[in-house]
């Protein structure tokens, strides 16, 4: 148990995805202009990480360690990244309309989104069982639901300050991130168990 | 051009087929280069850890899995004509400031280190990655103290190693992985 | 001969993978801690761009448009794999240190969106020209991001001691300094565009 603890903490604060492993760097410039969206695309990636690193930790297991295809992972999981997003959207759109029309317009960015295909490779590197697996995953993808959701809030307020010319947009908000970043290097160096 | 059902499997499936011979033939190219830079990166370390000390064996060949307190090290034995003239230890600690360390550490037979070489590591950039520096300088090396006589902890802990500025968890873990490799010397040196 | 020069420029300023459209971000951040890693990961992205706009250029005419971006991501994908082999064989102390950003190659915005936006539509040649004018764009921005949080983090440029390591600011090279040096070299670009044109 305290081992999962562990984990869930190491890759919330510790190690955020974002600001500790700069992973999954796009959406958390390009979709963090209003808090709502960024929830929403928190929401689809936390989603989507938790389903693609159980089905790539299968077939890792299963199909290219047992014949020796190890040199196969990156194109392997990349496309089934790929195909799951795809499939999603279709099942979501049929089955769960509502969700759909939450998440839906964030589907098909995260194909993208080094975060996902950047868990799933960790994962296996670290040599996790399916359940720690499944924990970092969903712990990984709270931080990077935190990160965005927070970085939003100081965005909505950064709208109204009145920023020098060449510094508007992303430059000001690159600044806010390594400040973010600054207060989550607090938590560096927490141990449990 | 226009999809059909037809056309999207074969073309996707022929750049498939293809992708992945490719790889298959560069895979089984570069099996072999891979391997031997493994052999090389591992050997240059042992010369390393074992800078004046004459061996004419090869020390990987005669590697042995040494497991203290539940941990699992591997010992390069050197000889000088079948005689045991030091240890190359390779050792880890799980504990780092961002998990896993590997270093290889040199020792004589009589207990003394005579080097080390920082494996791999993931530990801050111009913090704990200093190890290589740090523990290297004259002001606060661990070469040339012996693993029986000294403590081999940092001050801080009542040991008589210096930790590092700012990375005394990184030490720790440094030292950790020391005094693990030492033990497996030990128990290695007395089976011979 | 002008069209052709125009397109391997078009990278490296107007559309600057790092200063203007923004693409890459992980790497550009990740990686950028010493000015020599920042020029590798420039490189490897570099050759992996280079290969796959000529390779989906030449096959552009066969691809069922419904079914090109996954065809498109098989073609990357296996260049990354083979760039992966290569780097562990040749050079594993560098693959080593770039680490996931490797594989990660294949995410990356800027091959895929070159591969759609540029070598779908264009000939071999030119496709080649802009992966390598997109290509060095996106390392010279690297190295002079590695460079900039190398000298103000530890007072060196390439390794070559500039100042002593004791005055140097440590957070440019930890994960603050990267997003500050970042938004600043932006801000600075941005800047000199606008008085340039």
């Amino acid at each position: 148990m305290l081992e999962y603890i562990s984990i869930i903490i190491t890759a919330i604060f510790v190690n955020n995805i974002v600001f500790a492993q700069f992973l999954g760097i796009c959406p958390f410039i390009g979709v963090s202009r209003k808090l709502s969206s960024a929830v929403g695309m928190g929401a689809a990636v936390t989603f989507v990480m938790i389903i693609a690193t159980a089905i790539t930790w299968i077939l890792q297991d299963l199909v290219l360690n047992p014949f020796g295809l190890g040199f196969m992972q990156t194109i392997v999981f990349i496309l089934v990244i790929a195909a799951l997003v795809q499939m999603l959207e279709i099942i979501l759109k049929k089955i769960a309309p509502v969700l759909y029309s939450a998440l839906g317009v964030f589907l098909p960015l995260i194909t993208t989104n080094c975060a996902v295909l950047g868990v799933a490779i960790t994962v296996v590197q670290k040599g996790m069982n399916l359940g720690e697996s499944l924990v970092y995953a969903l712990a990984t993808a709270v931080g990077f639901t935190m990160a965005i959701a927070i970085f939003a809030g100081i965005r909505e307020q950064l709208a109204w300050t009145s920023v020098p010319k060449a510094m508007r947009g992303v430059p000001i908000a690159m600044i806010c991130a390594g400040l973010l970043a600054m207060a989550f290097m607090g938590f560096s160096g927490i141990k449990i168990g | 051009m226009k999809s059909s059902l037809v056309n999207m499997v074969l073309s996707l499936g022929t750049i498939t087929v293809i992708a992945a011979a490719a790889l298959a033939g560069v895979y089984t190219a570069t099996k072999e280069p891979i391997e031997q830079a493994k052999i090389e990166k591992q050997k240059a370390a042992i010369g390393q850890v074992l800078p004046d000390i004459q061996f004419n064996n090869n020390p990987a060949e005669e590697a042995a899995e040494i497991t203290v307190d539940g941990e699992t090290v591997t010992v390069f034995p050197a000889r000088q004509d079948g005689e045991l003239v030091g240890m190359a230890v390779e050792s880890h600690d799980n504990n780092g400031f961002s998990g896993l360390i590997t270093v290889m550490y040199g020792f004589s037979p009589a207990g003394d280190i005579t080097g080390f070489a920082v494996m791999q590591h993931a530990e801050t950039p111009g913090l704990g990655s200093k190890m290589d520096e740090w523990f290297n300088n004259p002001a606060h090396t661990i070469v040339g103290l012996n693993a029986a006589t000294s403590n081999l902890t940092v001050s801080k802990d009542g040991g008589d190693v210096d930790a590092i500025t700012a990375a005394t968890i990184s030490s720790r873990a440094f030292l950790r992985a020391l005094t693990l490799a030492n033990q497996a010397s030990q128990q290695f040196a007395t089976c011979q | 001969m002008n069209d052709k020069l125009k397109i391997l420029f078009n990278g490296i300023i107007a559309e600057n993978p790092t200063f203007v459209l923004m693409l890459g971000m992980c790497p550009t951040l990740g990686t950028t801690g010493s000015a020599i890693n920042g020029m590798s990961m420039g490189l490897a992205t570099m050759a992996v761009l280079i290969c796959s706009n000529v390779v989906i250029s030449l096959i552009k005419n066969f691809v069922p448009s419904k079914v090109r971006i996954p065809a498109y991501i098989v073609v990357i994908a296996a260049f990354v794999s083979v760039l992966q082999l290569v780097m562990e064989a040749y050079v594993p102390s560098l693959y080593a240190t770039l680490g996931i950003f490797i594989p990660l190659i294949v995410v990356n915005c800027i091959v895929l969106g070159r591969a759609e936006a540029f070598a779908s539509r264009h000939s071999v040649i030119d496709s080649c020209l802009d992966g390598i004018g997109i290509g060095l764009g996106f390392t010279i921005a690297l190295t002079l991001l590695g460079a900039v949080r190398e000298f103000l983090g530890t007072g060196k440029i390439f390794d070559l001691a500039i100042y002593p390591e004791s005055f140097g600011s440590l957070v440019f090279v930890l994960a603050p300094g990267a997003f500050i040096a970042l938004g600043l070299l932006i801000a600075l670009f941005t800047k000199l565009r606008e008085k340039s044109c």
